[in-house]
């Protein structure tokens, strides 16, 4: 019985690892100034972590079939433990979960503790039952007013957020649904909810953030590579969750000068 | 400390009930209030799993017409995985491992003839029994059950109109949740009287076995969380049914205002984390604790690092309240909060690290009996480490801020907090059936209800992990929506093929429980040799455990093969020996 546990417990362990190591299902490929020192984070915590799920399973199968009873061993040994070992193996764990942990706070704080550049491009993020709108300021730079009471969420688009045409401001606001950004440069994200809590999550550039109703979270993330990327929302927000999806395209800036362009042309 | 004792065995003087009602329904008798608990949360788990086949069979093929069902809308998805969960997590990893093999052996194992409050003991368990019925019944009325998740997020949760399930169904739902409370902390109370009090003469703390450790620590945590986890249902019911806003700022759902202003949605998740956390921590450390009971019997060796192992579960209740940030990384939070929960979190792990290495040192220099007790109590060390190990991925906010609502957090807290219980439950259900019930369990067909649900258990939540690394998002009724998740369905596929077989398994489970209590070898008093305070007394216990004698404690819970003994193991009341390490 001992010798098939030790087989099973390794098996598993091993073909358990080799998915990780071979890569079959990974990370799509990151597409942001931040998605590099996320993703070596992720290999060094595998690489660490790999090594004491690995260990701890190869020395759990040794040690049920090396001490079964009915081999060469005659009697179990009588010990209530070791000090010396309980103080190394704490001492050891505590630096590696600390130290992992210390390794990473660089990363967040740029990501979360500074506010995003005075040139970065705004765009505002609204989740609503069950769609994403995206919302640029226009030449002005300033978002116009909206309110609850104007929401019409059937009529789409500027109605469904409830912009207010009387506020000078919203005059050349742009609503899309699509999220359209251009390439080296920093998205200032404004994000917001209607209705009960939604999640905007851009798997490729390594972005996730809550957005929440009452409240007005603002984010950065700086894409450097063009493309079309899923967004998905990521936090239940009903029935339709699974559907609340979008898209990301990144575009050259003066693609984007164009698109924006031709939405203000549109609304005229 | 003499006279509180005869003063609390006084009190316990009550004759053994003779009629049926008094003596099965409406019992005081801790041990058969155990029983209750137990037969309660094995209905429960059954409900639980035939829920999660549903979903799994809707996964991989959402347009399937159902016998008795028809067909799964996205929105009964969801109210199967938040009944699934609500169930599975109250009803189950809280209501076994504590409500019944520690209502049933706490008081044995320290020496005591019942619980301290024995009439509040019985009020514990009808209470929570009546939660369960109450929970049940959201699945019949108009609407259905609530598809807010067992997290029960504000304002998804707090207002009827977002979507089915949200009307009475989600009042049900609350109300359950709250009456469970109320339950849990009777419950509480009294673990904790029982083991401060109740103590045989010679039971000092730190000679009580390890189970007992984890359920008294569990009763605490349960004590502080639950109260918690009440206030904030009751606040929800307000803000649901009398217009208050604890939880809902000004919102509109489809364009309507709905009245409400000013509520703060992250209050609830403070709220519901403060408990949700340490609720991991009251499933899984009875789990511990019988896990670390079972390695030392079948080793036939001592404990290792037995004061370590104290001050491990003791560590991880404390740590356990200051982490509930961890799962609020991307809520919306303060950033700042970030740090501070992030490396708590890590330090959780240390105390985790402890334990798994005191089982192995346990393990090492042992001579191992593979009896089917032991064979889950080994599974329980594997996915416990399986399970451990991707905590510290997802208590990093910078690895969080990809992996959060991914699979990859099913994976982690299934394996952890769900199987790795539940193998501690299997674990305790083998070893002390003889006990319960006087007859031994038929140990081929446990061995082979292991081997299928050690694999089973791996091929189902391994998978999930790489699901996750590709970020496949948790909670989504369909994956045929998201172009990158639908990729993904042969992952879904596997995963149902290895959960069908799996919960297919468990019937041997049950079918060897209730044939072996009729049917099963008679067990003498002590079948695995062991040293705790149950195995002195006769099989099934009589009424007042130890059959009007009280036992006298002279030795540790863990002396196997002391050197010089007549036996390789030494009875908590044989002579004192003289520790010799």
């Amino acid at each position: 019985m001992g010798l098939v546990l030790l087989v099973v417990i390794w098996l598993i362990t091993l073909v358990s690892t080799y998915f990780f190591v071979a890569k079959t299902w990974w990370l799509p490929a990151g597409a942001s100034a931040a998605a590099a020192g996320i993703d070596h984070h992720f290999t060094v915590s595998f690489y660490l972590m790999g090594f004491v799920f690995v260990a701890a399973q190869l020395v759990l199968g040794y040690l049920v079939w090396k001490y079964r009873e009915g081999s060469s061993s005659q009697k179990a040994s009588y010990s209530h433990g070791n000090t010396t070992l309980e103080v190394v193996w704490t001492v050891l764990t505590t630096i590696l979960f600390v130290g992992l942990n210390l390794a990473s706070s660089s990363i967040w704080a740029a990501e979360r503790f500074r506010a995003a550049e005075a040139n970065a491009v705004p765009v505002e993020v609204t989740g609503m039952q069950f769609a994403w709108y995206f919302r640029y300021p226009g030449p002005d730079g300033k978002f116009g007013l909206t309110k609850p009471e104007l929401e019409d969420a059937s009529a789409g688009s500027e109605a469904a957020l409830g912009l207010d045409a009387h506020d000078p401001a919203s005059k050349d606001d742009v609503v899309s649904g699509v999220m359209v950004v251009p390439v080296n440069r920093e998205i200032e994200v404004i994000l917001r909810a209607h209705d009960v809590i939604h999640s905007f999550f851009v798997p490729s550039m390594r972005f996730k953030q809550d957005a929440v109703p009452g409240l007005a979270i603002h984010m950065h993330f700086t894409p450097i590579q063009t493309g079309d990327y899923e967004i998905a929302c990521a936090e239940l927000c009903g029935l339709g969750h699974y559907k609340m999806h979008g898209m990301l395209k990144v575009v050259s800036q003066e693609e984007f000068d164009k698109w924006l362009a031709a939405r203000e042309a549109e609304k005229q | 400390m003499a006279t509180h004792e005869s003063a609390a065995h006084a009190s316990h003087t009550h004759a053994a009930p003779q009629g049926f009602i008094r003596k099965w329904i409406f019992s005081l008798d801790h041990k058969v209030i155990g029983l209750q608990y137990y037969f309660l949360a094995l209905t429960a788990v059954f409900v639980g799993m035939f829920l999660s086949l549903l979903m799994r069979i809707h996964l991989i093929w959402p347009t399937a017409t159902l016998p008795f069902f028809g067909e799964i809308k996205p929105e009964t998805y969801l109210s199967l995985l938040t009944m699934h969960g609500t169930i599975m997590v109250f009803f189950v990893l809280t209501t076994a491992p504590q409500g019944g093999f520690g209502n049933y052996f706490l008081p044995i194992q320290i020496g005591a003839p019942d619980m301290a409050f024995p009439v509040l003991n019985m009020l514990s368990f009808w209470t929570t029994f009546l939660g369960f019925v109450v929970l049940l019944a959201a699945f019949v009325v108009t609407g259905g059950a609530p598809l807010h998740g067992w997290t029960g997020y504000a304002p998804l949760s707090a207002l009827q109109s977002a979507g089915p399930g949200e009307g009475l169904g989600a009042d049900l739902w609350i109300t359950s949740i709250a009456i469970f409370c109320i339950g849990a902390l009777m419950g509480a109370l009294n673990f904790i009287t029982t083991t401060l009090d109740m103590r045989a003469k010679g039971m000092t703390m730190m000679r009580m076995p390890l189970t007992v450790w984890a359920w008294f620590v569990t009763a605490i945590l349960g004590l502080l969380a639950f109260g918690v986890l009440l206030s904030a249902g009751i606040l929800l019911l307000m803000d649901r049914n009398l217009g208050t806003s604890f939880f809902v700022p000004l919102v509109t759902v489809n364009g309507q205002l709905t009245g409400h202003k000013g509520g703060s949605p992250l209050l609830w998740q403070h709220l519901f984390w403060f408990f949700g956390h340490p609720e991991v921590y009251i499933a899984i450390l009875p789990a511990m604790g019988m896990c670390s009971q079972l390695l030392s019997v079948f080793s036939r060796k001592p404990i290792f690092g037995y004061k370590a192992m104290v001050y491990a579960i003791m560590t991880i209740g404390f740590l356990g309240f200051m982490v509930w940030g961890h799962h609020m990384f991307m809520s919306g939070m303060s950033p700042y909060t970030a740090f501070a929960f992030s490396i708590m979190t890590m330090g959780i792990g240390v105390p985790s690290a402890i334990k798994t290495f005191n089982w192995l040192g346990t393990l090492m220099g042992g001579r191992i009996r593979f009896t089917s007790p032991m064979l889950f109590a080994i599974g329980f060390v594997s996915l416990f480490v399986t399970g451990g190990i991707s905590g510290p991925f997802l208590a990093q906010p910078v690895l969080d801020i990809y992996l959060h609502e991914t699979y990859f957090v099913i994976a982690h807290f299934h394996l952890i907090m769900g199987v790795a219980s539940i193998f501690g439950i299997f674990a305790a259900t083998y070893y002390w059936f003889p006990k319960m019930f006087g007859r031994m369990m038929n140990e081929p067909l446990a061995k082979l209800h292991f081997w299928l649900t050690f694999v089973g258990a791996y091929a189902i939540f391994m998978p999930m992990h790489y699901y996750g690394m590709s970020a496949g998002l948790r909670r989504y009724s369909q994956s045929t929506e998201v172009a990158y998740i639908l990729k993904l369905l042969p992952i879904q596929r596997f995963i149902t093929i290895a959960a069908f077989i799996t919960i297919a398994s468990q019937f041997i489970f049950v079918i060897n429980l209730f044939w072996s209590m009729f049917k099963g070898a008679k067990a003498n008093d002590n079948p695995w040799e062991a040293t705790t305070l149950e195995w002195i007394t006769a099989t099934p216990p009589p009424h007042d455990n130890f059959g009007g004698r009280t036992p006298v404690v002279n030795n540790g819970p863990y002396e196997y093969s002391v050197p010089g003994a007549p036996r390789d193991f030494v009875m908590q009341t044989d002579p004192e020996i003289k520790p010799k390490h």
